[in-house]
């Protein structure tokens, strides 16, 4: 790990001040940036600690939404009363990932803002575009199960590895940001980017912006979603493939769809003209299959992630007909329904 | 490790909690780098960026003069220090010659240390060890066994692969019978052929690698270590710095986890001493559990398996090939392709084990070694034929069930495995078992119920032990090797307790201490036997010499008794049949003025039954649920019955068979070091992507110890159960997973993706 | 003078003389001053004295580190200890002692929830914290909620039936 310099300011200004500057990284809970400065995959100048900003509130918005402050735990934010009852699915899809100790420490904010666990990514003695732009990408055509199989480019196949973002990214949240030039907010979709020429970034934020909160506004699907998670072992492992759904549902007919999915690509993975499909129609297996198939259009393993296009197509389709019978995939209870 | 509160004697077979337990559940036990140590500095390793070539310039300019360096040690300022083969090689060195770290600018292996930063605080050795610059050469490397096959030798030397002992009844002597093999292969009913896979797998204990090295003034070296041999550490550093085996003294009172990986002396304990020479300071180094994955892992092997049957399913050919990893510097083979020809009844046998260098560290013993990876794979291919004769397979086994080894002919001292099996068939239902595959279901799951059998060698090795009543009235008792977390500290007090009569609070047991009596490094599941007979002969010695001691006491109630009169009981030697004449323990030694003193050492030749053979065996039946459409496998329910001879404490006894299933369910499941072969490097190295199962991946395991009363293999009985766990419980998981899915899967790990 | 200037007067550049800390570990105030990059762990470990928390992968993988602050558990490995100003920490000392066991540290040891006992402090400060969140009511739960902390000596049902034991005895209490 480097050394570095520290400053823990009070105000949100002067924060986005001292992040504006080059080699500056922020630090709230810590369970990544601390991780990654240990393999020497990030190396910040100064080290921003957002901890006092005032960012640790979940607020009431009009309408039934909520805003969830970025400091606040990913656990606390999962067990808030009104996050549990009014977005189980973001609530689940806290709970799926991690680890309790993990969840306590790790804050929204951050977990919007983690890294991908790409094996190349970590280790400073392989190439890798995303750490150090220019030296290559190791897993094309190394060592890739946990990589990406969507809108991956030559320059990387990273994934993002958040279980959060996804349920984030199905429920159309907004993420709100503050930096040099003011306020702004950011569509969910539009944060995290692609890894195209430059996989160094991961998302839009821009120097000196900060996330201050994600909104949510109220989207009522009653048990009518899941987050399903397939992993390499039972608990506290990343996502080979994960998705979110939320259904509204009007008597046999589903009104809308969204469906994001974890653990294929460089951000949350939603298709609309996929979503659209479901829209006035009634559940049916071989509809959900034609939306998987249109969701995943496109996809392409690099050898050992063959897998993945296959096992996303049957956790659409799986978890779709959880989120259609009511039935949402529990953390504890490791069956599938 | 004397217990604290008042407490009664114990005997063998109670299941007394851990008299460790009270430190290790306070943060009170102190591991390697645990030790509040004076002026103590810290090394931090540098590992090499690449896996093969050479170091072409080290610039240390940068870190030298970052805060807090003290020094820089790399190949180029090493001092010089032995440089024979034979002093590195540990006691349990494979032959070749040992890696020496720091030793030249060659580059071995990937992560290869290459330089040790150490600075007065951690976090400054830390830093600088990101600016050390270091240039390689690159040269071609090969790590793809598949690759390095076609350079495989017999580990033995020249020539066929041959068994340890081979018995002379057989129609075709072992080792020279490929072709009548074949021949009564190909003709036989019933067949079943395959190349089988086991990934390699890296221990991984809890704990990291961690030594700190303190030089005395009188030349004398103390040593912090982890370790399960510290009297190997000790002799390893002996030799390397030309000092005398007394002047090395190794302390490793706890070690939290070995598994096999701290059977020999891992390159940090070398670091520490060398550095803390070159700057007179203690020095200590932990490594990251990235560099965990830097030395010893289970080789990966390619397993070509034959088997043969009749109508009947009685074994009638077995052909076993294996090719395993090992190192460029170093031969390490393994026991791998005897075992699955000496557990079943079978005439023709044809035995084949080859080793193919690759660029990585040796790999070693990791629990079970051999077995583990033999009769896990072969297993499978027992179940297999099951399926091809259209027997049940448990059946299978025990129409092919032997009384001797098949191997050396010999008979078992015991062996209780058909009680094993149909206890353990009981417990778990399997009479209720559905033959055909995709036969049960739960709901939307797939069902399977599985098993396979276990076996593990009993094994002996001399140890000394040291029995001690000191004036306090505590009764030490004490030996070199180690109690790695298997409850070593806690039978022995149980057998001290029982032969002494004396209560468990004033026994005090050591271990890891290389000043102790002399033990070889823990092990091969031969600790408990090992030290549990010969603390019988300590204490037996010591009880003769209380009673000389107590006899000439003036006016003594025990004047003229003859041991045969007397009893050890409550902390007093009393007469049997006249209990009131009794001298407490505490008096007598008072009286002594001095502590009373024996060691006496159990060795292999007390054993009678030299001409038999010694084995543990389990039987073990999984059940899995399978989410076929998904590939999610969940182990529900697991029934181990064991038959490892006499039971000391049932309570760690149970743990240790947990630990060996949990560790089998990740070799079945889990566990895979992925190696980039174009860089010659594990990439996942690390805890996050090394996957060893999880608190919510282990459901209910139950464990039964068949009776299996054993008066031949050694004077107590006792068989030892670190190893057995492991062994056939990956095959049991596989063979369900065949029962649940009709998809059989040769390799492991059985990742989801096997199935999709 | 700038807003630009205030905020610099609060930069600890890396060759100061540390960030000012107070942390109370174990009931006991602690006024430190710290280099930004010194880890919770690390700090209890190397300059406490209290290294019954223990390092077992220095990432967040294994739950070997874990401690209770301001009474929920987390990793000690990757709090950087200037960022818990003003924190409460409990680690494994503070829970008990041998002649004072907690009640898990005495259902540990009765149902011999560990082995070599590395990963023991963890998982004993991960089912206090457990029990202190109040989430898990079944096995299940309980299993799932503890799945961050690794025992590789494979001590999970015993694990998990000393924290169930202890629950059933606070359930008692409760009741009582």
């Amino acid at each position: 790990m480097n050394r570095f310099a520290y400053a823990r300011p009070a105000t949100i200004a002067d924060a986005a001040q001292l992040l504006a500057r080059p080699g500056a990284k922020a630090i709230a809970g810590g369970t990544n940036i601390v991780d990654l400065m240990k393999e020497g995959a990030e190396t910040p100048d100064l080290l921003v600690d957002l901890r006092r900003l005032p960012l640790h509130d979940i607020r009431e918005t009009d309408g039934g939404g909520l805003s969830l402050g970025a400091l606040v735990p990913n656990a606390d934010t999962a067990y808030d009363e009104r996050v549990s009852e009014r977005f189980p699915l973001l609530a689940h899809a806290i709970l799926a990932g991690a680890s309790a100790q993990l969840r306590n420490a790790a804050t929204n904010g951050g977990n919007l803002n983690q890294r991908t666990r790409c094996y190349y990514f970590y280790d400073t003695a392989t190439p890798c575009n995303k750490r150090a732009p220019g030296s290559g990408c190791g897993a094309i055509g190394g060592v890739n199960r946990i990589h990406a199989v969507l809108g991956t480019s030559e320059q990387c196949i990273a994934t993002h590895p958040s279980d959060m973002c996804v349920a984030l990214a199905a429920l159309d949240a907004r993420v709100k940001v503050h930096g040099p030039d003011g306020e702004r907010v950011i569509d969910f979709g539009d944060y995290h980017r692609l890894p195209g020429d430059d996989p160094s970034k991961d998302n839009t934020l821009a120097a000196g912006e900060i996330v201050t909160a994600i909104d949510l506004d109220a989207f009522d699907c009653g048990h009518n979603w899941t987050y399903l998670k397939l992993r390499d072992r039972l608990s506290y492992a990343f996502a080979l493939v994960s998705v979110a759904i939320a259904l509204r549902i009007d008597g046999d007919t589903i009104v809308e769809a969204r469906i994001a999915l974890g653990g294929v690509a460089h951000k949350p993975w939603r298709v609309v003209e996929a979503e659209a499909l479901l829209a006035g129609k009634a559940p049916d297996d071989a509809l959900f299959a034609t939306v998987a198939d249109r969701i995943l259009a496109g996809a392409r393993g690099h050898g050992d992630n063959d897998f993945k296009v296959e096992l996303a197509r049957r956790v659409i389709v799986r978890a779709l007909g959880q989120a259609v019978a009511g039935t949402p995939q529990t953390i504890a209870d490791k069956r599938i329904a | 490790m004397a217990t604290a509160l008042s407490s009664p004697t114990s005997r063998i077979g109670d299941p007394l909690s851990r008299v460790d337990g009270r430190l290790k559940t306070t943060g009170l036990a102190n591991y390697a780098a645990d030790f509040p140590v004076e002026g103590l500095t810290y090394g931090v390793v540098v590992s090499a960026a690449i896996t093969k070539g050479r170091i072409t310039a080290i610039d240390a300019t940068a870190a030298r003069a970052a805060p807090g360096v003290i020094e820089i040690v790399t190949h180029e300022n090493r001092p010089d220090v032995v440089d024979k083969d034979k002093v590195w090689q540990d006691m349990v060195a494979p032959k070749g010659s040992p890696f020496r770290p720091l030793g030249d600018a060659e580059i071995r292996f990937a992560q290869q240390p290459v330089a040790l930063v150490v600075a007065d605080t951690f976090e400054a050795a830390r830093h600088a060890a990101t600016l050390v610059d270091i240039r390689y050469e690159a040269a071609s490397h090969v790590t793809d066994l598949t690759e390095a096959e076609a350079g495989a030798y017999n580990p033995k030397g020249d020539g066929t692969y041959s068994p340890e002992k081979s018995r002379s009844d057989l129609a075709n002597p072992l080792g020279n019978t490929k072709a009548h093999v074949e021949k009564v292969y190909q003709e036989a009913a019933h067949r079943v052929s395959g190349r089988y896979t086991l990934a390699p797998e890296h221990h991984n204990p809890m704990e990291l690698f961690a030594s700190t090295a303190i030089w005395k003034p009188d030349g004398s070296l103390f040593i912090h270590d982890k370790t399960q041999g510290a009297q190997n550490s000790a002799t390893y550093l002996a030799g390397i710095f030309g000092l005398k085996p007394e002047q090395v003294h190794v302390v490793a009172p706890f070690m939290g986890g070995g598994f096999g990986v701290g059977l020999r002396p891992q390159y940090q304990l070398f670091l520490a001493a060398i550095a803390a020479k070159m700057i007179e300071r203690p020095v200590k180094v932990v490594m990251t559990r990235q560099q965990m994955f830097s030395h010893q892992y289970r080789p990966n092997v390619i397993y070509d398996i034959a088997i043969a049957a009749d109508q009947a399913g009685r074994l009638q050919a077995i052909r076993s090939d294996c090719v395993g990893a090992t190192s460029r510097f170093e031969t390490f083979a393994e026991n791998i392709v005897d075992w699955c020809a000496r557990g079943y009844r079978c005439d023709n046998i044809a035995l084949d084990y080859r080793v193919a260098p690759v660029d990585t560290y040796t790999p070693g013993s990791m629990r079970a070694p051999g077995a583990a990876t033999a009769l896990n794979l072969f297993e499978i291919a027992m179940d297999e034929l099951a399926y091809e004769v259209g027997i049940d397979p448990l059946e299978l086994r025990l129409v092919n069930y032997t009384s001797k080894d098949e191997i050396s002919g010999q008979p078992f001292t015991s062996k209780a495995l058909d009680k094993a099996y149909a206890e353990g068939a009981e417990r778990f239902g399997w009479s209720k078992r559905v033959h055909a595959p995709r036969a049960m279901t739960d709901g939307r799951e797939l069902v399977g119920w599985g098993m396979a059998t276990g076996v593990w060698e009993t094994l002996f090795q001399a140890h000394a032990v040291r029995a001690r009543l000191r004036p306090d009235g505590v009764l030490e008792v004490a030996t070199a090797s180690a109690d790695i977390g298997t409850g070593t500290y806690t039978i022995m007090t149980q057998i001290a307790s029982e032969e002494m009569g004396m209560p468990v609070d004033r026994i005090d047991a050591q271990l890891g201490d290389s000043t102790l009596p002399k033990a070889p490094v823990e092990g091969g599941s031969w600790g408990a036997a090992s030290i549990g007979n010969a603390l019988v002969l300590a204490c037996t010695a010591l009880k003769a010499k209380l009673l000389k001691a107590a006899r000439k006491i003036d006016d003594s109630p025990l004047a003229n008794a003859a041991i045969e009169q007397v009893e050890f009981v409550g902390g007093q030697i009393r007469v049997k049949n006249d209990p009131a004449r009794a001298i407490d323990l505490t008096d007598l030694v008072t009286t002594e003025g001095g502590p009373i003193e024996v060691e006496e050492t159990g060795s292999p030749k007390m054993l009678e039954a030299a001409k038999k053979a010694r084995n543990t065996h389990q039987a073990v039946f999984v059940e899995v649920k399978v989410d076929e459409q998904l590939g999610q496998i969940r182990v529900t329910r697991v029934v181990t019955a064991v038959a490892a001879g006499r039971i000391i404490n049932p309570k760690t006894a149970r743990s240790q068979i947990l630990g060996g299933v949990v560790m089998g369910i990740g070799m079945a499941l889990h566990e895979e070091t992925m190696m980039d072969h174009r860089l010659g490097r594990f990439m996942n190295h690390n805890l996050a992507e090394y996957h060893v199962p999880a608190h919510a991946d282990i459901a209910d395991i139950d464990v039964i110890f068949v009776d299996e009363p054993d008066h031949e293999v050694n004077p107590l009985g006792i068989k030892g159960l670190g190893e057995i766990g492991i062994v056939g419980t990956a095959a049991a998981v596989a063979n369900a997973i065949f029962h649940a899915t009709g998809v059989r899967v040769r390799d492991l790990p059985i990742t989801s993706d096997r199935l999709l | 003078m700038t807003t630009d200037t205030m905020v610099d007067d609060r930069v600890h550049a890396p060759d100061g003389d540390g960030v000012p800390v107070t942390l109370t570990i174990n009931g006991e105030r602690h006024a430190l001053h710290l280099d930004p990059w010194v880890t919770l762990l690390d700090l209890l470990r190397e300059r406490l004295e209290l290294p019954g928390t223990k390092k077992g992968c220095d990432h967040g993988q294994c739950g070997a580190c874990t401690v209770l602050i301001d009474g929920k558990r987390m990793n000690s490995c990757l709090v950087l200890a200037v960022t818990r100003d003003g924190a409460e920490v409990t680690t494994i000392e503070g829970l008990g002692t041998p002649d004072h066991l907690h009640p898990l540290q005495q259902a540990f040891i009765d149902h011999d929830a560990f082995q070599c006992g590395y990963c023991t402090p963890g998982q004993i400060c991960s089912a206090a914290g457990l029990i202190g969140e109040g989430k898990a009511t079944s096995r299940e739960e309980i299993r799932e909620l503890m799945s961050g902390n690794i025992c590789r000596c494979g001590a999970y049902t015993n694990i998990a039936d000393a924290i169930e034991d202890v629950m059933a005895q606070q359930g008692k209490a409760a009741h009582a």
